[in-house]
């Protein structure tokens, strides 16, 4: 299944700067245009004069040793580029995805618990409002509220240019608490809340809504009753009886968030000039600059596809009716 | 039943009992979705959306383009300021906001009517073939799929904008490729199930071609989750040409599309709110609308979910 998939991916990758109108080279060449003689020599250095199966051929030897191309823009490996913005990525998805999770399952378990009533009603009413938000307006708006009107949170970056202090894990969070500036860590954090809200709005929909159905559903099975019976008290029949096997279903949601997020990447960075991988793509794509398109491309689909698998083992692993099979 | 009893059946009585059936299919369906407030709700909503995109000429106070050098960034006609020749305000090259929004509608219905169109047909298309001849033709139709799924969608739509230019026209297609696959998909997990029921067989004996099998016995048993999946992917299509739009690779201005007129007034956020607060209200309460419908004709279409 992923083998297949994984070659698609780098044909769709590799096709991408074949069918992109335009010669490449005249395209790598720039404004200043290309000697005839320059040509052809730019022509076998990047070996366009090769059959296109031994072209595709060397482009994927060359993935596999980690070679994605270089950037036109800034001449650097697009291995590199992608590393160093990659964390910035990752720690706004993850604080989304936490802000998603702690507000989502909670809310969607007392929605389902008190069916029908105001506050259900809400929720539920807020829910397909949050997953019907166009998310670039919704940060706009928080921007115009929060750091226009109100002064509270700055509009863009990671962290005030006022603190300096060396890349440890690459997240700011942690690299700015451990760097011991009075200031760094609350400035880090002011510069990621919005961010976060942004980015986890419509997974926190999601999760909400799936965990409150899935609770409903597991709410009406018997042995929900039967535990009542017994005489056990709602907290004890709706945490551990009935909670457990509602979460199965959410988990699953939340690992196919995981595109959701770095698609909701690409509006979030570029509306607070987030340094991450969704920001460094839209530019490149503006630039022109497609080696970086291209590498970006297929490490992109590669994180989607090792995630979803990860997904559908860690399903495996805590759903027992699969396990024991 | 002989021969001479199937001529006897009068078909005017035949006629009768299928429209009864259909009209009774109707009713059931209405009454599943009528009992979903928000539903119909949603539905209104659109309805009158449709009836501004449809009237928006004539809606509209103003020239959608006309610039008013007299009026940049007038705010709404509440603030102080404003004026009720611009009910919600002008944008910073004096265009009037309410008739921008007004003629806005008709993109963004237009947008998710032919993405629709054009994802419907092609998914439908692919996911019959894959799932009713199976084998080799099924396994390299969805591998495709499956590509396609494995990039965020918004990446790849923006990668094939840059491939084939910016504009609304290809943002639509981009978007429709996008779209496609979860049709295929759905398709022919439905014809897969129905593929193999009594009356599919009954129509082969019978001898019934292919392409009867496939578009008139089958198909119209599987179309109550692709009705569903067709709206959804309605709000999904607005909301990403908006964004498309917002990242300069959509509609090109000065079109009033109103993903695109965020983007224009993303430099005025923290001056002027009203440039930027109303097109996103536009997208938010149609797709919210949508969304609505959605849930309600899946509550009506999903036989799982009937409390009879």
């Amino acid at each position: 299944m992923i083998v297949p998939t994984f070659f698609g991916i780098t044909i769709v990758a590799f096709g991408f700067v074949r069918v992109l109108p335009g010669d490449p080279i005249l395209a790598l060449a720039g404004e200043r245009g290309v000697k005839p003689e320059r040509y052809q020599e730019l022509l076998v250095q990047f070996g366009f004069d090769k059959p296109i199966w031994e072209q595709y051929f060397t482009y994927l030897v060359n993935l596999f040793q980690g070679d994605f191309g270089t950037s036109i823009a800034t001449k650097r490996p697009v291995l590199d580029e992608f590393l160093t913005l990659f964390p910035a990525t990752v720690e706004l998805a993850l604080c989304a995805i936490v802000f998603a999770v702690l507000l989502g399952i909670p809310a969607g378990i007392i929605s389902a618990v008190k069916r029908g009533s105001w506050f259900d009603q809400t929720t539920m009413g807020i829910a397909l409002a949050g997953y019907s938000m166009p998310i670039f307006w919704w940060g706009l708006l928080l921007i115009i509220f929060f750091s226009g009107t109100l002064g509270w949170t700055p509009v863009s970056g990671r962290i005030s240019l006022l603190y300096y202090f060396p890349q440890v894990t690459g997240f700011m969070l942690i690299d700015s608490f451990l760097s011991g500036q009075s200031g760094a860590f609350k400035s880090a954090f002011m510069h990621l809340i919005l961010p976060t809200i942004v980015l986890g709005t419509i997974p926190l929909a999601v999760i909400a809504r799936q965990t409150r159905s899935a609770m409903l559903e597991v709410l009406g099975e018997d042995y929900v009753r039967t535990a009542r019976a017994k005489g056990l008290g709602q907290v004890q029949v709706i945490g551990v009886h009935a909670l457990r096997n509602a979460l199965i279903p959410v988990i699953t949601t939340i690992g196919l968030q995981v595109g959701v997020l770095l698609a909701g990447a690409i509006l979030t960075e570029t509306i607070f000039s987030w340094p991450g991988i969704g920001k460094w793509m839209v530019d490149s794509i503006f630039r022109r600059d497609y080696p970086s398109v291209q590498g970006g491309l297929v490490l992109i689909a590669l994180i989607v596809m090792v995630v979803n698998l990860t997904v559908d083992v860690l399903y495996g692993l805590i759903n027992p009716r699969i396990r024991h099979q | 039943m002989t021969d001479t009893q199937t001529k006897n059946i009068d078909q005017t009585v035949v006629k009768a009992e299928v429209r009864n059936a259909q009209l009774q299919m109707l009713n059931e369906f209405w009454h599943y979705f009528s009992a979903n407030k928000g539903a119909v709700i949603g539905l209104v909503i659109v309805g009158f959306m449709v009836f501004v995109a449809a009237f928006a000429p004539w809606l509209a106070p103003h020239d959608a383009g006309h610039q008013y050098r007299d009026a940049f960034l007038m705010p709404p006609v509440w603030e102080t300021g404003g004026s009720w020749k611009f009910i919600l305000g002008t944008d910073a090259v004096g265009r009037d906001m309410l008739s921008r929004l007004i003629h806005g509608s008709r993109f963004s219905l237009f947008i998710g009517v032919i993405v629709v169109s054009i994802s419907l047909t092609g998914g439908i298309i692919i996911g019959l073939v894959a799932g009713y001849f199976r084998g080799w033709v099924d396994t390299i139709i969805m591998r495709i799929m499956d590509i396609i799924l494995a990039f965020p969608s918004l990446l790849m739509a923006l990668v094939l904008v840059a491939i084939l230019g910016p504009g609304l026209v290809n943002a639509m297609i981009a978007i429709a490729i996008v779209l496609q696959p979860h049709f295929a998909r759905l398709t022919r997990a439905a014809v897969m199930s129905e593929a193999n029921r009594e009356y599919v067989t009954s129509a082969k004996v019978a001898g019934a071609g292919h392409m009867r099998l496939m578009f008139k016995t089958i198909l119209p048993n599987c179309l109550a989750p692709l009705i569903v999946q067709a709206t959804l992917s309605f709000s999904t299509a607005i909301l990403d040409a908006a964004a498309l739009g917002f990242l300069g690779m959509g509609a090109q201005p000065p079109t009033p599309e109103w993903g695109t007129m965020l983007a224009e007034a993303r430099e005025f956020v923290l001056r002027a709110w009203w440039v930027v607060t109303f097109p996103g209200i536009a997208i938010l309460v149609t797709v919210l609308a949508i969304n609505l419908v959605g849930d309600g004709l899946r509550d009506a279409l999903d036989p799982k979910l009937k409390r009879s």
